[in-house]
Order: C-alpha cells, then sequence, then structure tokens
C-alpha cells in the first residue's frame, strides 16, 4: 500500500477510536456537558452529509433540504407527543413520509434547472414551513416541546447524552459506509456524470431525471433520519428547523466541510459548530467573527477545508 | 363595505409591490449582468433602514434623514462591490452563496453593534394622518406618499435602461458580457455603479418600509427571500419583469392575507380561519411561482435566452 | 396522419419532420432514409438546419409535426436515452465531455449506459472486469491507447473529438449519427478521423453531417442536401454534385 494509503488508513482507524472513546474521554477530562454538543455536531453532520449528496455529487443545489430534516423532526416529535414511543416506529415514518415528499418535491423540481431550481425548491420547502408554522395543535409558531424520545430497546434511554451520542454515531458511520459505497457504483457515477453534463449523459443513454430524483430522494431520507434525531437530542421542535436559513446554515456546512468529498459534510459541521461554540464562548458577537471566517474560507480555500487538508498534504511530500 | 376593503387592500398590495419592486430590480440587475447571487441584498435593505432612522432622530428631518440613507448606503454598496464582491463575480454560484451568507451574519451583527437590535422610526408629522380618496375610503397619507415615491422611482428606473445609453450598457451586459467588454466598454465602473444604483433604492425601500414594518436585525431576511421570488417570476435581468412580478407578488400577499382571512371566516370555524388564512397566504405566493415557472421556466420576461 | 410503410431496407425512415422556432422555420417536411449498413451523409450551407435536425433525431429536440420511424419502431416520442439504449447514439458537434471522469471511465460510462441497470449502488463499477476490459479494448482504434488514465484537459484538440465519437460508437449502436465529426480540426487530425470513420462502415451504419465535401464525397455511398429546412437532393455523390439545383444553392458558392 503507498504512503498516503497507509496514512489515510491509520487517520481513519485513529479517528474511529477517537470517536468511540470520546464520551468516556471527555468524562475523564471533568467535562461531559460537551458530550451533548458532539451528539448536536452528529445529527448536523448527518444532516450536511446528505445534503453533501444531492448537491455536491448529484450537482442539485437544493435551497430547501432543511424542510426534509424538520419533517422528520415532526414526524417523530408528534408521533412522541400522541404517545407512540416505538423508536423503528419512528424510523418507518420518518423514511415514508420525507421520501413521498422528496418524490413530489423532486418530480416537480428537477424538470428545471439553474437558478430556477434552486427557487422552486426554496420556494416548497417555504411552503412546509409556513405548514409548520400554522399547526396550532402542535405549537404553531412556538413550537412544541417534546418530553419523551424514541424507544430504542435494550433499555437504552435517549435522554442520557451518552446513550444518544452513540446512536448518532453508528447513524453517520452507516450513512459515511454507504456515501463511499454509492460514488464508486454504477448510480455513483452515472449520477457524477449527470452532474457533468446532462445532456452527454442523457445521450448515452442515462435516464437522467429518474437517477437524479433517486438521489433527490435518498438524500431527502436521511435528511429526515437527521431530523428524527434532532427532537430526539434537543426535545424540541419548531418550525425554524424548515426555515430557509437553516438550509441556508447546511449548505455553509458542505461548502466548508469540501463538496462533494466523503467528509465534508462531517468536517463543515464539526467545524461551524465548534467554531460557533467557541467564539460564543469569547464575546458576544460570535456571528460577526463567524462571518469573517466564512468569508476567508470562501476567499482563501476554493475547496472548503477538505480542499486546504489535501493541499497543505501534497506540499509536506 | 366590502369594496372599500378591497381598495384599500389593493392599495396596500400595490404599495407593497412598489417597495419589493425596489429590492427587486437591484437584485435583478446584480444577477443578471454579474451573474451573481447576492444574499446579503436584504441587509443592504436593512442597512439602509437603520442608517434613515438614525439621521431622521439627528437631524430631526424625515426628508434629510431618508436622502441622507439613501446616499450612504448607496456609497457602502458601491464600496463593498469595488472590495469583495468584484472578487466573487468570477467564482460558481456556491461560492457566491457562502460569501455573501458569511456577509449577512457580519452585517446583521455589525448593526447590532452600532446601533443596537432595533432603532424606531416614525412617519413624518404632517403625514401621519388619513386623506380622503372617495366618500367613505379613506387611506394613510404616509401610504400614499409611498405609492408615490415607489410609482416615481419605477418610472425612472425604466427610463434609465430603456432610454439612456447607461441602460443600453446595462442591457448589453446582461444578455453577454463578453461581448460588451471585447466593445470597449468599462465594464468594472459599469458594474460598481449598477451596484450603487441597486443599495440606494434598496436604502429606499427600507427608510419608506420602516415605519411601518419596524426597523429591526434581520429584517432583510424575509423581505430577501420575497425579492428573489420575484425576479425569478418576472425574469432575471428584466426590469419590466421585476416591476411587473413585485405588483403581481405584493398583491398576492397582502390581499392573500386579509381577503382569504375575511372568506375563510365566512365557511371555517374561527380558529382555522385565523391560522388558516396567513398560511394559505404565504403559501399562495410560491404557489403562484411554481405554476408561472411551470408554464414559462425562464420566468415572464426573460432578458437572456 | 401520414402512415406510409417504411422502405425495406431504411434503417432510419424520417417522414414529414417539421420545426419551427417563433418564426423561423428550422425543419421544413423533411423526408430522409437512411439505409442500414450504409454511411449517408448530410451536407449544406450554414444556417440550413443541420443540427436542429440531428437533435430532433437523436432526441434532444421535440418535433412540431412528422415521424421519425427506427428499425420499425415510431420513435417520434422518446427521449434521447431511449434511443441511445435502442441503439442509435449521436456525437456532439461541440466536444462534450465528464471532465470528473478519465478518458477509460468515458468508454466505460457509455458501456454502462448499454448494459444493465444504473440504479446499483454498493458494488464498485471498477469490479465489472468485463466492462473495463472492453473499454480498454476500444482505445487503439480511437488513438488513445496510452491515455487511459489521463484527465479530460489533459488531451489535444483531436483526441477529445476521437473520445467524443468514441462515446457514442462504444456501444456498437446501430445507427450513430455524427455532427460535424471533424469540427475544429487540423489536416492530420482530419485524415486520423476520415480513417476512423472508414474503419466505423463495416461495424454500424453512419449519418454523417459534414462541412468538408471533400471528405465527405470519399466516405459517403449517399448524399442528402440540406437547405433552408428542406431536402433539396438526395442520391449518390456523383449524382449529387452535378444536380443544378445543389449547385445553385450550395456547391456553386465553393
Amino acid at each position: 500500500m503507498s504512503t498516503t494509503g497507509l496514512l489515510s488508513r491509520s487517520a481513519l482507524l485513529l479517528g474511529l477510536i477517537s470517536a468511540l472513546a470520546l464520551p468516556w474521554l471527555l468524562q475523564a477530562l471533568g467535562a461531559p456537558f460537551y458530550i451533548s454538543l458532539a451528539g448536536r455536531i452528529l445529527v448536523y453532520a448527518i444532516a450536511a452529509t446528505s445534503l453533501n449528496l444531492v448537491l455536491g455529487y448529484g450537482g442539485m443545489v437544493s435551497f430547501g433540504h432543511a424542510a426534509f430534516v424538520g419533517l422528520g423532526a415532526y414526524v417523530t416529535g408528534v408521533m412522541i407527543s400522541e404517545g407512540l414511543l416505538n423508536g423503528a416506529a419512528h424510523l418507518a415514518a420518518t423514511l415514508a413520509v420525507t421520501g413521498l415528499v422528496a418524490l413530489a418535491i423532486g418530480a416537480i423540481s428537477l424538470r428545471t434547472r439553474g437558478v430556477y431550481f434552486i427557487m422552486i425548491t426554496l420556494a416548497f420547502a417555504q411552503m412546509l414551513f409556513y405548514l409548520a408554522n400554522s399547526i396550532k395543535g402542535y405549537g404553531g409558531d412556538e413550537g412544541l416541546n417534546i418530553k419523551q424520545r424514541s424507544a430504542i430497546g435494550f433499555g437504552l434511554d435517549l435522554k442520557d447524552a451518552t446513550t444518544f451520542y452513540y446512536l448518532a454515531l453508528a447513524v453517520l458511520g452507516a450513512s459515511l459506509v454507504a456515501l463511499a459505497r454509492f460514488v464508486p457504483s454504477r448510480l455513483g457515477r452515472a449520477v457524477i456524470a449527470i452532474r457533468d453534463d446532462d445532456q452527454r449523459a442523457e445521450a448515452l443513454g442515462f435516464p437522467a431525471l429518474r437517477l437524479r430524483l433517486v438521489v433527490f430522494v435518498a438524500a431527502g431520507m436521511l435528511g429526515g433520519v437527521a431530523g428524527a434525531l434532532a427532537v430526539n437530542q434537543q426535545g424540541y421542535v419548531s418550525p425554524n428547523l424548515l426555515h430557509w436559513t437553516q438550509s441556508g446554515t447546511l449548505m455553509v456546512m458542505v461548502i466548508l466541510g469540501g463538496v462533494a468529498t466523503l467528509w465534508g459534510g462531517v468536517i463543515g459541521a464539526a467545524a461551524l459548530l465548534l467554531l460557533q461554540e467557541g467564539l460564543a464562548a469569547a464575546t458576544q458577537h460570535w456571528e460577526f467573527w463567524t462571518g469573517w471566517v466564512l468569508l476567508a474560507v470562501v476567499l482563501f480555500a476554493r475547496n472548503g477545508l477538505t480542499g486546504l487538508a489535501l493541499q497543505a498534504w501534497s506540499r509536506m511530500r | 363595505m366590502l369594496s372599500v376593503l378591497l381598495i384599500e387592500q389593493v392599495l396596500n398590495g400595490l404599495q407593497f409591490g412598489l417597495m419589493l419592486f425596489l429590492l427587486a430590480a437591484g437584485l435583478t440587475l446584480v444577477f443578471g449582468v454579474m451573474d451573481m447571487i447576492n444574499l446579503a441584498h436584504g441587509s443592504l435593505y436593512m442597512v439602509g433602514a437603520f442608517l434613515a432612522a438614525w439621521l431622521v432622530a439627528l437631524t430631526g428631518s424625515f426628508v434629510l434623514g431618508v436622502l441622507g440613507a439613501i446616499g450612504l448606503t448607496a456609497l457602502f454598496g458601491m464600496l463593498l462591490e469595488v472590495t469583495l464582491l468584484r472578487t466573487l463575480y468570477a467564482r460558481d454560484h456556491l461560492s457566491q452563496v457562502l460569501a455573501t451568507f458569511a456577509l449577512i451574519l457580519i452585517l446583521n451583527d455589525g448593526v447590532k453593534m452600532v446601533f443596537g437590535t432595533d432603532l424606531a422610526l416614525s412617519a413624518p408629522e404632517a403625514l401621519a394622518g388619513p386623506v380622503e380618496l372617495m366618500p367613505g375610503l379613506s387611506y394613510p397619507a404616509y401610504r400614499l406618499l409611498i405609492l408615490g415615491v415607489g410609482f416615481v422611482l419605477a418610472a425612472l428606473m425604466y427610463a434609465l435602461v430603456a432610454k439612456t445609453r447607461l441602460g443600453a450598457l446595462v442591457r448589453a451586459g446582461a444578455s453577454n458580457r463578453v461581448m460588451t467588454e471585447a466593445m470597449g466598454v468599462p465594464v468594472r465602473q459599469l458594474f460598481t455603479v449598477v451596484f450603487g444604483i441597486g443599495a440606494g433604492l434598496c436604502a429606499v425601500a427600507g427608510a419608506l418600509l420602516g415605519p411601518l414594518l419596524a426597523v429591526q436585525v434581520g429584517m432583510g431576511e424575509n423581505i430577501l427571500i420575497l425579492a428573489f421570488v420575484v425576479i425569478v417570476i418576472g425574469g432575471i435581468g428584466s426590469i419590466r419583469g421585476a416591476l411587473i412580478g413585485a405588483i403581481l407578488v405584493g398583491c398576492i400577499d397582502t390581499l392573500g392575507r386579509t381577503l382569504l382571512q375575511h372568506l375563510f371566516r365566512e365557511f371555517l370555524p374561527p380558529q382555522w380561519a385565523s391560522a388558516a388564512g396567513p398560511a394559505i397566504a404565504s403559501i399562495a405566493v410560491y404557489m403562484f411561482m411554481a405554476v408561472v415557472l411551470a408554464v414559462k421556466p425562464q420566468g415572464l420576461f426573460p432578458a437572456r435566452t | 396522419m401520414n402512415t406510409a410503410p417504411s422502405p425495406p431496407s431504411a434503417l432510419l425512415d424520417v417522414q414529414r419532420l417539421s420545426k419551427r422556432f417563433g418564426g423561423v422555420v428550422a425543419t421544413d417536411r423533411v423526408d430522409l432514409q437512411v439505409r442500414a449498413g450504409e454511411v449517408h451523409a448530410l451536407i449544406g450551407p450554414n444556417g440550413a438546419g443541420k443540427t436542429s435536425l440531428v437533435s430532433q433525431l437523436a432526441g434532444q429536440l421535440a418535433p412540431d409535426g412528422g415521424r421519425i420511424v427506427f428499425a420499425g419502431e415510431d420513435i417520434t416520442r422518446l427521449s434521447a436515452h431511449q434511443r441511445a439504449r435502442r441503439g442509435l447514439t449521436r456525437s456532439f458537434q461541440i466536444t462534450r465531455l465528464f471532465k470528473s471522469f478519465t478518458v477509460l471511465e468515458h468508454l466505460a460510462l457509455a458501456l454502462q449506459a448499454a448494459t444493465g441497470s444504473s440504479l446499483r449502488f454498493w458494488r464498485p463499477v471498477g469490479a465489472e472486469l468485463e466492462l473495463f476490459d472492453h473499454a480498454r479494448a476500444l482505445l487503439p482504434a480511437l488513438g488513445l491507447d496510452d491515455l487511459a488514465g489521463a484527465a479530460t484537459d489533459q488531451l489535444s484538440h483531436g483526441q477529445r473529438r476521437a473520445l467524443e465519437v468514441g462515446m457514442a460508437v462504444a456501444t456498437r449502436p446501430r445507427l450513430v449519427l455524427l455532427d460535424e465529426p471533424m469540427a475544429g480540426l487540423g489536416p492530420d487530425e482530419s485524415l486520423r478521423m476520415e480513417q476512423m470513420i472508414e474503419r466505423l462502415r463495416e461495424q454500424t451504419t453512419l449519418l454523417l453531417i459534414e462541412h468538408d465535401v471533400d471528405a465527405v464525397f470519399r466516405l459517403a455511398d449517399r448524399v442528402s442536401v440540406l437547405v433552408s429546412g428542406q431536402i433539396i437532393a438526395t442520391g449518390t455523390p456523383d449524382v449529387v454534385r452535378r444536380d443544378a439545383q445543389v449547385i445553385g444553392a450550395y456547391l456553386g458558392q465553393e
């Protein structure tokens, strides 16, 4: 195996071990309250990775992706508040609802291109946002407090930050494995070709609309799963989860981490959330400084943080 | 009674639409001519509103305050263009999204640091009362001012783009930038001017709507979305499209909110009506956009093919 | 409704095809037959509507009227990818390659599109050894032998053109629409392209749209002349080059 191969394998192993040991480490350092931050980062990492699938690899700039995350949160949150606590049922319902909604939105939106696609996905997301805002029965614009959690069996309680952390880690791990298998597969190759030049890909015989729709729906469903986890982590669901600025935040994470890279969503989510946490602790004006850091990244790190890391790596060799 | 309400709401819709046009005009020019997605356009609207509120309080004069705000915001816009935004023209849309999103964060907090989270701005004393347009129909004088200013600016913008040399250059730049540059037109300066005009228009809208909608941090985000919807409906790069799109959106939004509520109250139980009205009204604008795009995928009056 | 049956050996039968853009008639009731196994050339002055016609035949553009029958099947309403899977492919006048893929992967993509489903998302395509062996075997004929792993921006214009055509013919289609394959090529590269086309005639049927009239008259079995959206002559190269109308409308200007 080449040096790069060996090093990346070791890095991966090291990363995995650190991730698994993190809660224990934080406990040992006397900072257990950071475990829930880690959990939050994992949830955003899953959401950002799902966006990277549709935006980075699929080339579909969906400005309404937060709607799927919010939808998953609402489906799970509403089920819990109605007394249905079975985690498997939550997962099934989340996948079904987000899948169907993504299918409907995608079937219509994917007939447009460029900025019109961006706007139409945004429009649909805003519609869902206003819908969530108006359901008075489940909190309306004030949101809904969710007092219980999804029951995942084995006597595990998701209210415990460490338990939630490991569940989220498992889901993220599974998502990354699936993404890693997807990219070099037939579907992955076809979708990337369609992203590069959809007319040329069609001329070769690839059904562009159908394949894009498959990816759009898959990404929507994964986003929904992130939402289901989010409501379990925060114990709260509100229409703000669906607002276009949340879609913007997810997009920022993907761009920050590295568009169309396996770890882009994870790195971007971790970087942005840690940056925000760090700045918020230091100053009241953390939003101000976050903006400057992001600006610096756009201007000087064209391929996001992953790109920056790869550049640094190739310069060291 | 209903017809008076209807006329009132149409006037409100027209007024909101004209203000939306001021934002949309700048946005469509920047997108159409420079092919740049500028999410911070709404922030310029906010900056204009805050500057107006501050200057009005400082000078004691509404007119001076608003005019000062327009000038300062236009200058600020041009400064922004020359220092930062210019470097984004060559970048892809995603990078532009990230950069202008960052700009929103900086400007939101920046304004908060300088002015606080909100400022008071009220309509001038002379225009505080209503005007009787017809027997039985009273309309606030201030809103009539907005209508007037809106119409005048719309006419001016239209004349500028359609009749002047500057406008011709802008239109040429919108349809073919490379060609325009090859013909020796100082495209860089042109862009700066276009951006400055756009920023100035944002300030007009921000200052005039301030008394009605409250001057506060974050006021830009909501109206930005509507502005984007307007330019997509109208056709990117088209001032005419921005005007017609803005008036349509303004009316649908305003009429939707009030009339639908009225209608629903006739037929639905009260708690439904008060919830459904605003929800459907908000959705109505987006549904309208979806329908327009289904029939005319490039908007109503696309400037580029 | 025109239901005239296709002549027995017509692989592609175009019947009264029409298309207008606003006030401009791009395709004016075009009748065209391409026989199986032949090289049929389509020539005409600039603006005659050649590319519009090709786009309608390939499925990128929907005609306003008329029928397109391919191997006995009416394909007028079929999309481009459906036609490709039925063995009707095209190459583009302006080279369109996929910037994320290497030369070899381009050919693999073409082969992938024609075989099996692209919904498989777990197994890497690289594991389909047969597919990649087949792709590799296509490289020499395109003059791209040692460029298998090259990225698209490392290729010369001629090599890019070869790959563009290569993708269209990789799957042994029944009919290939070659849209000005020699566009922008220098004399050496043009010769290589001509030789490639000459080799192709044994494997498949070609509808060749070209500007280079000399090359066309060398390669083609039959020629059709398109002027202002109408076919004004069809026949063997000798017949066509002597046709008075053709000389008046097109060749006389050469």
